[in-house]
């Protein structure tokens, strides 16, 4: 049969299934076929807390959501195309979201009786005519990938296992990818069981070969190569870049790495990342708790390493002693927290930025501390890297602020030479004549003294210290002194800073700011509203505390300003008390990204355009 | 130049490890005798004054590394041993203490304190041990005996306190003991042995605070009757104590009991042989706290060799870097499934 090839600017995808299936391998492997094939793309991956939710129901049902482009692509897109449902909860959970019209891949083995009542359905969606406004394909894809792999011998849970190949077979057809990266993947990946490699191969291909010759997919979609700038590119997800961020950055400033970390999600790919770079010469330690790994983090500053602890939010909350105690004790220390949603435990598995606040002012005391938020996937990298620059030149911890869309998202990413990043120096103080713990230089930082250093033994702490000499300090004056240094030290940072330049016109009615990972759904925003002839200007802050010298400038020249946040206001907070600017802020607080359309609706909102039939949420 | 430098005395006095603050532990004061004792003993460790580094938590003993002239770290309460494992791991070339009292690092920290012992890394740990919170001002702690009457139990506590000891020794500590501030000469010799013991060393002192709980040791620290109440552990030896060393220590299956070498019955011959090597002895002595009667050891109670914690990084380290080189950033950047746009 001719099947009809369709180009398309950009296609989303969203798999979908018991957290059992797969589905997050199969996104991956979507991912990593369509970066190589030169899509630009960006992922989001949302997955249960628990491990493995009972099958069938609707909490636990895993899903990962990817947008290729042939343009330039900030977010994973708002609706999908195509949903891959491989049960009725599956489908019960995610068709909210389907693009009306859009195309459903459905297992339709799993559409049994109990499977059926355990997603709540009365009777069978797949037959009883309400996906009527859908493009409904089902598929026996059980049977079918059992039938693809019978004659390896394996047995009927490791034959079923291999369904998620034979699902992602199809979509390959459908959107003309190449068979080859993931079939080079399984291999590498299931090298020790060569049977199952070779049953995840045939299903792939099964999969795909059903797409090429079953009569059922009349059309075939191409999304053509991206046109990214010159160079190498390889996909990475935000936790993967912090851990080489902060590798970059133990390399460049000379000085070794040690990692105390405890796992908690989303933070904990981090500390895998870091333990598998051991021929780097970088230390991980797995603590006992959050406190005793940001401890041992500060032990290891104080040694002369880079410390480096990370986590999220709950995580952060049992430190936060311990980041005042390096603020007191002046030390470098850089601490990722990779937010979700709280409080308490919260969502582990889904994102936020709800710890801003936690961030920039959460400890007892006055207790300043730089922050820094990196805004895609790839920028993690740049952003940990200047956490570490910021850490050591100034001698104080700096949080570094990622969040679980982030950590666990991915996006192409032009990968740096070695000698294209930056070098820094980290000096430490050798020379004891005139040597004071708490003598500062021109950034107000304190010496940093190895012990073993002969003659510059001295002893700092949590107590209050005396200014420039450093012993243990109980004047009123002198407290207030070493307090406002502090401070001073870390606002100071600001005049270093790279100012921040506006995307749109440099004045005029609406200023909208983000921070962290919502830049991805704000840019797309912001272009979806030029396409109708709406022009607002957009700026995206890297670094919260201190903010950059011309924001306050910046804030004058617009009459409104928007703020997006996945929180209830925390920014917008911060820039009402420092700047006294009014800010209209958009919390989301759903675990959830924003979707552009959000936004897109809310700046019409603002500027009393008069909305299209768009549905806001 | 360098083994030449190596080779040369180190040359200090226990003044060299004096700093110039004042200390400001009360008149009195247990821990004056145990800041003695480590002066002391620090010369004759032959370790550069530079690369030693005392580190402690929050409570009136972790004042320690500011009256130490060596590198210190005053960090916040219980954590001084998670600040020293970090240290240790980074710095496996420095000689780390830490100073830590029964609330800091029984209570806030004990779960440090567990922790650290099983993963041996290789450092002293001395617990100042005066059954009382001081700095706060009177409180009873881990270790304080039921029914205490202190500010927060005016009707006496109804927690059951455990023991130092037994702890350690459940948290697979390589190397016990127990000592007081009452008998320096034996303090000294336990911290030397502490240092040269390869492992996390731990050693619990007997402290007196002599404003919130004056005296709560007295039975094992007063001359008149120390003699009948504590027994010295020595390896090797027979457990022998009292006054005139007419009694001793004998075990019937798992149970100890008191017998005179007075009445004929029994020999020193019969008595039990302490073996520095043997856990399950250990936990047995670490129970006699709780027996009526019974003399409390002092001493090393068990030292046994194991890897540090520190030594199997720094060779997993070394394994992995020659297997696969030495980590290339640029071969790392550029690695995984990578595309060329021209």
């Amino acid at each position: 049969m001719e099947k009809t090839v369709k180009v398309l600017k950009s296609a989303t995808i969203r798999f979908a299934g018991d957290s059992g299936d797969g589905m997050q391998l199969a996104g991956s492997r979507f991912t990593d076929t369509s970066a190589v094939f030169g899509n630009d793309l960006s992922t989001l991956p949302d997955f249960p807390a628990e491990i493995r939710a009972p099958a069938g129901t609707l909490f636990g049902v895993s899903g990962f959501q990817i947008q290729i482009s042939s343009e330039d692509v900030y977010s994973p897109g708002d609706e999908p195309d195509v949903l891959v449902a491989m049960n009725p909860a599956a489908l019960k959970v995610n068709l909210k979201d389907l693009k009306k019209g859009g195309t459903i891949i459905a297992n339709a083995d799993a559409f049994n009786d109990k499977n059926l009542q355990l997603a709540g359905y009365d009777s069978n969606p797949l037959d009883n005519g309400t996906l009527k406004g859908y493009h409904l394909i089902a598929l026996p894809i059980s049977k079918s990938t059992n039938h693809a792999v019978q004659e390896l011998g394996l047995n009927a849970k490791e034959a079923s296992r291999c369904k998620n190949f034979y699902a992602l077979g199809i979509t390959y057809w459908m959107y003309d990818r190449p068979l080859e990266t993931t079939m080079e993947w399984i291999e590498k990946q299931f090298k020790k069981q060569p049977q199952i490699a070779e049953a995840n191969k045939e299903a792939l291909k099964a999969g795909y070969y059903f797409g090429e010759t079953a009569e059922i997919f009349t059309t075939r979609y191409v999304v053509k190569r991206a046109h990214l700038e010159k160079g190498t590119y390889r996909n990475i997800s935000g936790n993967q870049a912090a851990a080489m961020g902060i590798l970059a950055a133990s390399i460049r400033s000379g000085l070794p790495l040690f990692l105390g970390s405890y796992p908690i999600t989303p933070a904990s790919d981090i500390l895998h990342e870091l333990s598998s770079f051991k021929n780097f010469g970088v230390k991980t330690y797995q603590a006992e708790d959050e406190i005793a790994a940001i401890c041992a983090a500060i032990g290891a500053s104080f040694g002369g390493s880079l410390g480096f602890t990370s986590t999220s939010g709950p995580g952060l909350a049992l430190k936060q002693e311990a980041v005042g105690l390096a603020v007191m004790t002046e030390l470098p220390l850089v601490i990722a927290n990779v937010q979700r949603g709280g409080p308490s435990t919260g969502l582990p598995t889904k994102t936020e930025q709800a710890d801003l606040l936690q961030a920039v002012v959460g400890r007892n005391g006055e207790s300043p501390v730089p922050v820094v938020a990196a805004a895609t996937p790839a920028d993690c990298f740049h952003m940990i890297f200047e956490a570490a620059r910021i850490a050591i030149k100034y001698m104080t911890p700096v949080i570094f602020l990622s969040d679980g869309f982030l950590a666990n998202g991915a996006e192409p990413w032009k990968i740096p030479h070695v000698d294209e990043i930056p070098k820094f120096d980290a000096k430490f103080r050798t020379n004891p004549i005139d040597f004071f713990p708490y003598m500062r230089d021109e950034n107000l930082a304190r010496p940093w003294v190895k012990p073993g250093t002969p003659g510059l033994e001295h002893r700092i702490g949590g107590l209050e210290k005396a200014n420039i000499y450093g012993n243990i300090s109980y004047d009123p004056a002198n407290h207030e002194t070493m307090v406002k240094l502090r401070a001073e030290k870390v606002s100071k940072i600001s005049d270093e800073l790279p100012l921040i330049e506006i995307d749109g016109p440099s004045e005029g009615e609406l200023l909208v700011i983000g921070w962290g990972s919502t830049y991805g759904a704000i840019t797309t925003a912001q272009e979806r509203l030029e396409e109708e002839g709406i022009n607002i200007s957009r700026i995206h802050l890297r670094y919260l505390n201190p903010f950059q010298k011309n924001l306050s400038d910046i804030l004058k020249r617009f009459d409104k300003v928007l703020i997006p946040e996945m929180n209830l206001g925390q920014l917008a907070m911060l820039i009402k008390a420092q700047y006294l600017k009014d800010v209209i802020s958009l919390p989301k607080v759903q675990g959830l990204p924003f979707k552009a359309r959000e936004i897109v609706a809310k700046v019409k909102e603002v500027l009393n355009i008069t909305q299209q039939k768009e549905e806001v949420k | 130049m360098a083994k030449e430098k190596s080779l040369m005395p180190v040359n200090l006095t226990s003044k060299d490890f004096a700093t110039d603050q004042d200390v400001r532990w009360c008149p009195g004061c247990g821990d004056y005798s145990i800041l003695a004792q480590v002066q002391r003993v620090m010369p004759s460790l032959d370790v550069p004054k530079e690369n030693l580094v005392f580190v402690a938590g929050i409570g009136c003993s972790s004042r320690f590394p500011y009256y130490m002239n060596t590198y210190g770290f005053h960090g916040i309460h219980g954590r001084a041993p998670a600040i020293a494992t970090g240290l240790k791991i980074a710095r496996p070339d420095l000689d780390i203490w830490v100073a830590a009292g029964d609330g800091d690092l029984l209570s806030i920290g004990g779960n440090h304190f567990i922790h650290t012992l099983r993963r041996n890394l290789d450092i002293v740990i001395l617990l100042f041990n005066n059954r009382i919170y001081g700095l706060t001002k009177g409180q009873y702690s881990p270790t304080s005996e039921h029914g205490k009457i202190t500010k927060s139990s005016p009707m006496g506590t109804i927690d059951h306190p455990f023991h130092p000891i037994t702890v350690a020794l459940g948290s697979a500590g390589t190397f016990v003991a127990r000592t007081m501030d009452r008998d320096p000469k034996h303090m000294q010799s336990i911290i030397t042995r502490a240092h040269a013991h390869r492992g996390t060393s731990f050693i619990e002192i007997f402290q007196n605070c002599n404003i919130y709980n004056d005296g709560a040791w007295d039975r094992f620290t007063e001359k008149d009757t120390r003699p009948e109440s504590v027994i010295y552990l020595e390896h090797g030896k027979p457990l022998v104590f009292g006054e005139k060393n007419n009694k001793g220590i004998k075990l019937d299956g798992f149970k100890a009991e008191i017998v005179s070498l007075d009445d004929g019955k029994y020999s020193i011959n019969d008595l039990l042989v302490h073996d520095e090597t043997s856990r399950e002895l250990a936990f047995i002595l670490s129970e006699f706290m709780e027996k009526p009667g019974f003399p409390v050891p002092l001493g090393v109670f068990f030292k046994q060799n194991k890897s540090c914690y520190e030594t199997e990084l720094t060779e997993q380290i070394e394994h992995v870097t020659e297997k696969l080189g030495k980590g290339d950033l640029e071969k790392l950047l550029f690695s995984g499934s990578t595309w060329t746009v021209e």
